[in-house]
């Protein structure tokens, strides 16, 4: 009876409504030839200096093509504008460009293009967001003096004594000249990130106008933008890279709710979802929904405990390597995060970067409850209670918790989550090295090395060093990668260094995240990036 | 009655200055770094935040920031959001498509709510009027992510009859099932307001009187009674416009639409300060005119009340 007047109730209206979009809702589908793709809002203007996130960076990526590219599925870098680069010994490096490369508005790139861009980026008080990114180049210290007393401290940085780099300088139209401060055998792989995208002249004059109506030199040219709504990229048919688009154009539609997102996916009424949520991982609903049209490989990002050094209690190694083999990393992740991570063999995910062998962290990250045990019964036991802290704004509790119980069922230690209510907090917890025990750390590499997982973090006082580790070996270690002749040798070295990580332990490596991303039956050739994009160059519609 | 409108108007002003300053000092006052989180795990570089801080005036007092804001405000320009986009542009493209839902809401609750509670009311205590209670109770228990949530999916993913996310025209045809959702609750609210009130005049003493005079029926019930039964209706209706112009996050999330709703979750959940002072602002104009109009629409309803 109920459910009859129910229904009744909600018939008429619906009736009403079916009809009324049954007629209007033809405007709605994406236009013939264009992709869509789910994003989010950019959180800054849409200028690849000033641009980490991904909302502005799948639209920043997809306009600008700078020095290298990445191979989508390996990440090797391989070259786009620039013709060759040569060093002699990774300090200096000549940079020859490829002739034929225009901005959207015609303008030709030229050396100039990217020396100013980069010099912009790098000047202080412009107050780029990817300001750090050239730290390496010499002369970077004079356009972005660093604060005398750390950031957080109450002086000022001093005034910039220079506007631009002196390790930075365009030679002729074709050729730029980088100087860094030291050698580093991992700059050229840097050069794909899309800080290091040439600006046409038209930015200089007015950045304003620019941020309106953004020109850049990639394979899509802006064509229009609706804020909080959609960005509307086409095809540039003057491209000279490698890949030629092979659509007319990419929708990035902004959603909310990634739930959404994936119920439009699953109608048919959007291409391309680079997460699916995680109510549609359980039971691999997903692999149901979309049958072979997913993605499903590791991205460049992972997951850690940090410990932190100035903490008595973590003091002993042996403790410290007793909760890393407490942990059972394949259990949480398997019902957890219901296999969308993988368990960490070391601090540098394997799978997208090229050449590295992965599992550094060797026994010390093995699941071994007895041993663990055997530890800490050697070190003295763990003398009181442990707390793991994370921000609680980005569901956290649950692995925490889980880690919390195997800690305490394999070794007996009393442990608890320690919630704090915003990630701005916890930000600040770092900075005032108020740890009282592990806490969560997590970090997304810019571009495909590993030494972006080492250097950035565990070298003595690292910009993300919240743990304050400091070891002369480790840090010789890395600065004999840095400058190793070749590739494949600095790899090896870097490997090296991340077994001194784990003979200190200064963190726990927990898991490396997966981009599990699917697709409409409009699109083929779907090949997602190590940093969880769609690759825009290659996807095709199907006919 | 011009008087009294005027007043009313000239009310909007103390209101309008308490309301933006309380937002703002909540909004900007609060612990943290606004711009601590921009960077993903790494820290913004100083000379970013320090950019940022100038630009938003951070380093001043807070009173200070506020008049600054409120001199901005008086200029007409709400000021840009960190990604350098104009406030008032976003209000503007979103304005639009919330009204178009509001009004939808507005619609089917008042439609179906006052209908529904004049059969309850005119019958009462039989079985039309329990089937209005318990479907109403129905509804009143139902969260709206829950109805929102399966109409989406059944109507959406499995049948196939409406797309599961409305597109960026947010066309009226679109708007309507998220329009249902979203005032599915106010409509057994209206219902059941309606059907009270009607049951407590259908006892008074003018519908005796006009029952006797020998009108006929419906124009008893239409005229007589109607008119003042729809007094409380109006003002529950008139107050819930004004909370569907700002209250629809949930619905506006589930469906994608990109109203006012979800730009000011966006703003409150990034402290985008700016954004978020701007559209309270403009929600609070909203409400105080609202109730503005309601007041005037029960000297329509009702002769005896004037406003001197």
């Amino acid at each position: 009876m109920r459910k009859r007047r129910l229904t009744a109730c909600v018939a008429v209206p619906l009736a009403v409504g079916l009809l009324a979009s049954g007629c209007g809702g033809g405007g709605s589908a994406t236009e013939e030839g264009f992709i869509s793709v789910n994003s989010t809002e950019p959180e800054n203007p849409l200028v690849p200096a000033n641009t980490t996130e991904t909302g502005g960076g799948n639209v920043v990526d997809a306009m600008f093509t700078g020095l290298v590219g990445y191979e989508p599925e390996t990440s090797e870098p391989y070259n786009e504008v620039a013709e060759s680069i040569d060093t002699q010994d990774n300090k200096v490096f000549t940079i020859k460009l490829k002739p034929g490369w225009t901005f959207h508005d015609g303008s030709p790139v030229t050396a100039n293009s990217f020396v100013k861009a980069w010099n912009y980026a790098a000047y202080a008080p412009n107050g780029q967001s990817t300001t750090s990114f050239f730290e390496q180049v010499e002369g970077y210290d004079q356009v972005s003096p660093p604060d005398p007393d750390g950031d957080t401290g109450p002086q000022e940085a001093p005034e910039p004594t220079a506007q631009e780099m002196s390790g930075l300088r365009a030679v002729d139209d074709n050729t730029i000249s980088v100087t860094l401060d030291a050698p580093f055998a991992t700059w050229p792989t840097m050069l794909g990130y899309p800080a290091f995208s040439p600006m046409p002249e038209s930015f200089f004059a007015d950045p304003k106008a620019f941020e309106e109506h953004p020109i850049g030199n990639g394979p899509f040219k802006f064509e229009s933008r609706q804020p909080n709504t959609d960005i509307k990229l086409v095809a540039n048919d003057q491209y000279a890279g490698q890949n030629k688009p092979q659509i007319r154009g990419v929708e990035f539609r902004i959603y909310n709710e990634l739930e959404t997102a994936y119920q439009d996916l699953v109608s048919g009424n959007l291409d391309f979802v680079d997460q699916v949520p995680p109510s549609a991982l359980v039971g691999d609903k997903w692999r149901t929904d979309l049958q072979d049209r997913v993605v499903d490989k590791e991205v460049l990002s992972n997951n850690a405990l940090q410990l932190p050094m100035y903490d008595p209690k973590l003091k002993d190694p042996r403790v410290r390597h007793a909760l890393s083999m407490a942990i059972d990393r394949k259990q949480i992740t398997d019902t957890v995060f219901e296999g969308s991570y993988l368990p960490a063999t070391g601090w540098v995910p394997s799978g997208p970067i090229k050449g590295y062998e992965s599992g550094g962290c060797g026994q010390y990250c093995e699941y071994n409850p007895q041993e663990a045990k055997k530890l800490l019964d050697e070190a003295g036991g763990f003398p009181g209670p442990l707390t793991i802290t994370s921000n609680s704004d980005g569901g956290h509790k649950e692995w925490v918790e889980a880690i919390c119980n195997q800690l305490n069922t394999n070794l007996g230690v009393q442990c608890a989550f320690n919630p704090v209510p915003t990630f701005a907090e916890f930000l600040k917890m770092h900075d005032e090295n108020a740890h009282t025990g592990p806490f969560r750390f997590g970090w997304l590499g810019d571009y495909p090395a590993a030494e972006t997982f080492l250097g950035k973090v565990y070298r003595t006082g690292a910009s993300s060093n919240y743990m304050r580790y400091s070891s002369p070996e480790f840090d010789a270690a890395m600065s004999r990668a840095d400058q190793a002749p070749t590739e494949e040798e600095s790899l090896r070295l870097y490997r090296e260094a991340e077994n001194i990580l784990a003979k200190d332990m200064p963190s726990i490596p927990l898991w490396n995240q997966k981009a599990q991303s699917g697709y409409s039956d409009r699109i083929s050739d779907v090949h997602v990036s190590f940093d969880r994009k769609l690759d825009v160059e290659l996807v095709k519609l199907n006919p | 009655m011009g008087r009294y409108v005027l007043r009313r108007l000239l009310q909007l002003i103390p209101v309008f200055i308490g309301t933006t300053f309380i937002i703002y000092c909540l909004v900007w006052a609060l612990p943290g770094d606004p711009f601590a989180g921009r960077c993903g795990d790494r820290p913004c570089p100083p000379a970013y935040i320090a950019e940022m801080t100038e630009k938003y005036n951070l380093n001043d007092p807070v009173y200070v920031q506020y008049f600054k804001y409120l001199w901005q405000l008086l200029q007409g320009d709400f000021g840009d959001t960190y990604s350098g986009l104009a406030v008032n542009q976003l209000v503007a493209n979103a304005y639009p498509i919330t009204i178009r839902l509001a009004i939808i809401a507005l619609i089917i609750e008042a439609v179906i709510g006052i209908g529904a509670g004049i059969l309850a009311g005119l019958r009462g205590r039989g079985f039309l009027d329990s089937l209005v209670f318990m479907s109403t109770l129905f509804l009143i228990s139902l969260p709206v992510f829950v109805t929102g949530f399966v109409l989406q999916v059944l109507l959406g993913t499995e049948w196939g009859i409406i797309r599961p996310s409305v597109s960026s025209q947010a066309t009226w045809g679109e708007l309507i099932v998220p329009g249902f959702v979203l005032g599915s609750l106010s409509m057994a609210y209206v219902s059941r307001l309606m059907r009270t009130s009607m049951m407590e005049n259908k006892r008074a003493d003018y519908v005796r009187t006009a029952t006797a005079k020998g009108l006929h029926p419906r124009r008893v019930v239409g005229v007589h009674l109607l008119r003042n039964s729809m007094i409380p209706v109006i003002t529950f209706l008139g107050t819930d416009l004004g909370a569907l112009m700002g209250g629809a996050i949930v619905t506006e999330g589930i469906f994608n639409i990109r109203g006012i709703g979800g730009l000011i979750y966006d703003a409150v959940i990034t402290k985008e300060g700016t954004t978020v002072t701007g559209i309270v602002t403009l929600l609070v104009l909203v409400y105080l005119l609202m109730n503005l109009l309601v007041d005037l629409l029960y000297a329509v309803l009702d002769p005896r009340i004037r406003y001197a």
